[in-house]
């Protein structure tokens, strides 16, 4: 990874934040010092208390001088990644809130639009309050425009858009619930995000009482930015990826990976323990019944009856805990991987542009030569 | 060798009218409770420390000259005075092979049916999780019923009547010829092959309601305690999964650990404790089998109080038939005597129709009448007095059986409610460590 090198062969690599040891700089995630952001990057340790974590996003700070020089380079993406640490309830102007999950029936489809209320003092809305329907669709739209408009942001992820219908039940509770509530955590990310959420689709998504006529109308209006990015083929191959790069991919592949797995093992743990509380319900009242046949330990035995009942309970609790609380944060750090991944995907592809665009601007000094008088 | 009882006062003397008598009466106790603490001081465990210490693989042949291989069990005897006056004396020992206990126990339920003969250890692993083995030489297995064959020495030496017992003693002293001299008391033929068939019904008309219930009861318990064990077993299995699961997360944050930075020591120490987690659950599965011994012990005990409420109703039943005959034969008496002819016999009818007996052949046949009568009549009565003896120092050993198992048992279900609570500790302890680690990432 050298920087400066002329010459026809060798186009010049990219501008990186320096040449520097890759153990000096500071991993792609890394927590700073200071104690809450520490507490900010990993999820809630105790899982007991639900923890909300709307105000609570990746703080990603790093020690490198901010460099807008060039886009792509790793310091300025890191940068961008960074948000304000001062997050306290008095510095916010923008509140959103996704609720009231209601089904529509209509001829061609069945589908549920949840309630987006928005509370602001922001100038950039006209109205303090807002309360509009929305539904998956929408929120998978304004994700794009939003990674459409601005790449080089790490946008939140969205819940799952997929899902197989005969094994997931779309329209249960139980689902539906979980989806607002991820619905409910991305919206809060963009709203406390300083430049996303001044992002003109996210206002229209959160004020327009019909949000179709106006994405009709966005259609045709592709930002030039994501265009360029949408035509590069991937058949032009990286002279050189930076380093730092190289390791946040490797990084990422290896840490969806472990996540996955721990995914899996956590979802046996819950089916074993289901199993064993299956078990568990019919070992108690046989105490009970033997507890009928005697005299002077029916006590005991009832008593003993009664404790495994209560562990059932107790059991019953910790499965729904570990679902509703642990499994969640698990698939939604996942997501967020695949997020960065597809943003050093992006940013490849303005590597692979910029060095196809640096040859080709070679290969014409290269003729200028020739082409004279 | 039963110590004999005194005659209950007051009994009524029904002996005469050839009814069977239900031996009902108040349970009669032993005079005094003085008397039985004496009794349990004659009791053999209060002389001699008895240890099943050892257990050795043997191969020998068998009665059909076939090699097999089999366990023996070392058991050693040591005088308790010989310990507490200061000196350690070696014990005497010698070995012994779970046939010959069983011999040991057949011989005792023979001679003491009234007695609630303690049981031995199963004979075939049952009950078991799937981690257990089922086979007759696993060292668990084998350990088990050597702690088993142990607690029934013990049992046997503590009970003020058959710790009594010369084979009982033999078996712990003698070595050779023990069998031989079992075989010779000739107990075998004393066996009543009914008390075997459990399901055939006697048509008791008379039992005495106390074994009647008692009968009732056993038969419940061992269906309860048995569906205990089974679902326990079921149980505990499950456990073991859901324990086990938990070691690959000590596997994937060790991996997980190797890309992190300021996370990877925290995670690596959480993995471990993960990996500690996993592994606790066999100690604890262990001790719990202990529990299911416990329980066992009582499901078998079950089927020996089984065979006294049996042995009860048999000589009800015996004792019904014997006074029915009788009273038959009484009856038959006073029909030659008086030449009337209440109920029709086969030698009434053939007499009418071949002609009368002569007053000779009648005379002789009432003699005979009379004298079985009267043979009849002492059998009955001594039956009658077997039967009531039986009754009352059956009661006895059932009251003092009732005692120990509720003792017992609770003492199970303590023990049992500690373990959990040690379980549940070991876990909080765990999480409470993984928690640190997590939080100091």
């Amino acid at each position: 990874m050298s920087a400066g090198g002329g010459g026809l062969g060798t186009p010049r690599a990219l501008p990186s934040s320096g040449p520097r040891a890759l153990r000096d700089m500071p991993h792609p995630l890394a927590a700073s010092s200071s104690e809450e952001a520490a507490s900010e990057l990993t999820p809630s340790p105790d899982l007991l208390l639900p923890r909300s974590f709307a105000d609570k996003d990746l703080s990603l700070p790093n020690g490198t001088p901010v460099d807008t020089s060039s886009p792509a380079s790793s310091s300025s993406l890191l940068n961008r990644l960074q948000l304000d640490d001062d997050l306290d309830g008095e510095t916010r102007d923008l509140f959103v809130t996704v609720d009231d999950p209601k089904k529509h029936i209509c001829t061609m489809e069945t589908y549920i639009t949840y309630r987006v209320t928005t509370k602001t003092t922001r100038a950039e809305f006209d109205l303090p309050e807002y309360s509009v329907r929305r539904r998956y669709q929408d929120f998978d739209w304004l994700r794009n425009k939003l990674e459409e408009s601005q790449p080089t942001h790490l946008i939140p992820p969205l819940p799952e858009k997929f899902v197989m219908k005969g094994v997931v039940d779309r329209f249960s509770e139980e689902f539906v619930e979980t989806r607002r509530k991820a619905l409910d955590k991305f919206l809060k990310r963009i709203a406390d995000h300083p430049v996303l959420s001044f992002n003109e689709h996210f206002n229209v998504f959160l004020t327009a009482k019909d949000l179709n006529a106006y994405k009709k109308q966005g259609m045709a209006l592709l930002s030039k930015m994501g265009e360029s990015v949408k035509y590069v083929t991937g058949a032009y191959k990286l002279r050189s990826r930076p380093l730092e790069f190289a390791a946040i991919g490797d990084y990422l592949d290896t840490f969806v990976l472990k996540l996955g797995t721990i995914d899996r093992i956590a979802q046996r743990i819950i089916k074993e323990e289901l199993e064993y509380l299956v078990e568990l319900r019919e070992y108690g009242p046989v105490y009970s019944t033997w507890g009928g046949l005697e005299m002077e330990l029916a006590e005991p035995l009832e008593g003993v009856s009664a404790c495994i009942g209560n562990c059932c309970t107790a059991l019953e609790e910790l499965s729904d805990d570990m679902t509703e609380d642990f499994l969640p944060v698990l698939r939604e750090y996942i997501l967020y991987s695949e997020s960065m991944k597809n943003v050093l995907k992006k940013r490849d592809q303005v590597q692979a542009e910029y060095e196809a665009k640096l040859e080709a601007v070679a290969l014409k000094k290269e003729d200028r030569p020739k082409v004279s008088i | 060798m039963e110590r004999p009882e005194a005659e209950p006062l007051g009994a009524s003397h029904s002996c005469q009218t050839g009814e069977a008598e239900p031996g009902t009466g108040p349970a009669e106790e032993e005079p005094g409770g003085a008397a039985a603490g004496t009794m349990m001081e004659d009791c053999l465990s209060k002389k001699i420390e008895i240890t099943v210490s050892e257990a050795e693989k043997r191969t020998g042949r068998n009665a059909m000259n076939m090699q097999e291989t089999y366990t023996a069990y070392l058991i050693e005897t040591r005088a308790v005075e010989s310990q507490t006056e200061g000196q350690c004396s070696p014990p005497d020992s010698l070995w012994r092979r779970y046939s010959e206990f069983e011999l040991l126990r057949n011989y005792l339920l023979v001679n003491y049916p009234h007695i609630v003969v303690p049981p031995l250890p199963e004979k075939r692993a049952e009950f078991v999780w799937h981690k257990l083995s089922a086979d007759n030489m696993d060292p668990d297995f084998v350990e088990r019923r050597r702690i088993g064959l142990e607690n029934f020495l013990i049992r046997v030496a503590s009970h003020p009547i058959i710790c009594q017992d010369k084979i009982f003693y033999s078996f712990l002293t003698q070595e050779g010829g023990w069998k031989e001299m079992v075989n010779e008391t000739g107990f075998q033929l004393k066996a009543d092959s009914r008390l075997k068939a459990l399901n055939a019904t006697f048509r008791v008309k008379n039992p005495d309601k106390r074994f009647t219930e008692l009968k009732h009861y056993s038969d419940e318990l061992q269906s309860v305690i048995s569906h205990l064990l089974r679902v326990r077993a079921r149980v505990a299995d499950r456990l073991y999964g859901v324990y086990k699961v938990h070691g690959n997360y000590g596997r994937v944050f060790s991996e997980w650990s190797a890309i992190e930075k300021e996370m990877g020591d925290g995670l690596q120490s959480a993995g471990h404790h993960m990996d500690v987690y996993a592994g606790s659950i066999d100690d604890i599965l262990e001790e719990e089998e202990h529990y299911a011994d416990q329980l066992k012990e009582y499901l078998f005990y079950a089927e020996a109080l089984r065979a006294v409420c049996r042995k009860h109703e048999l000589m009800q039943y015996d004792l019904e038939i014997a006074a029915q005959d009788l009273a038959s034969k009484k009856q038959q008496c006073e029909e030659l005597a008086t030449g009337t002819l209440r109920t029709f016999s086969l030698k009434g009818m053939t007499s009418k129709l071949f002609g009368q007996e002569t007053p000779e052949q009648r005379e002789g046949k009432i003699k005979v009448l009379e004298e079985q009568i009267h043979e009849g009549e002492e059998q009955l009565k001594s039956k009658n007095v077997e039967s009531r003896e039986f009754v009352k120092s059956a009661w006895t050993d059932i009251e003092r059986f009732k005692e120990q198992k509720n003792h017992d048992l609770k003492e199970a279900l303590i023990s049992y409610a500690v373990m959990q609570i040690s379980m549940c500790k070991k876990g909080i302890q765990v999480w409470t460590n993984a928690k640190e680690c997590f939080s100091k990432m």
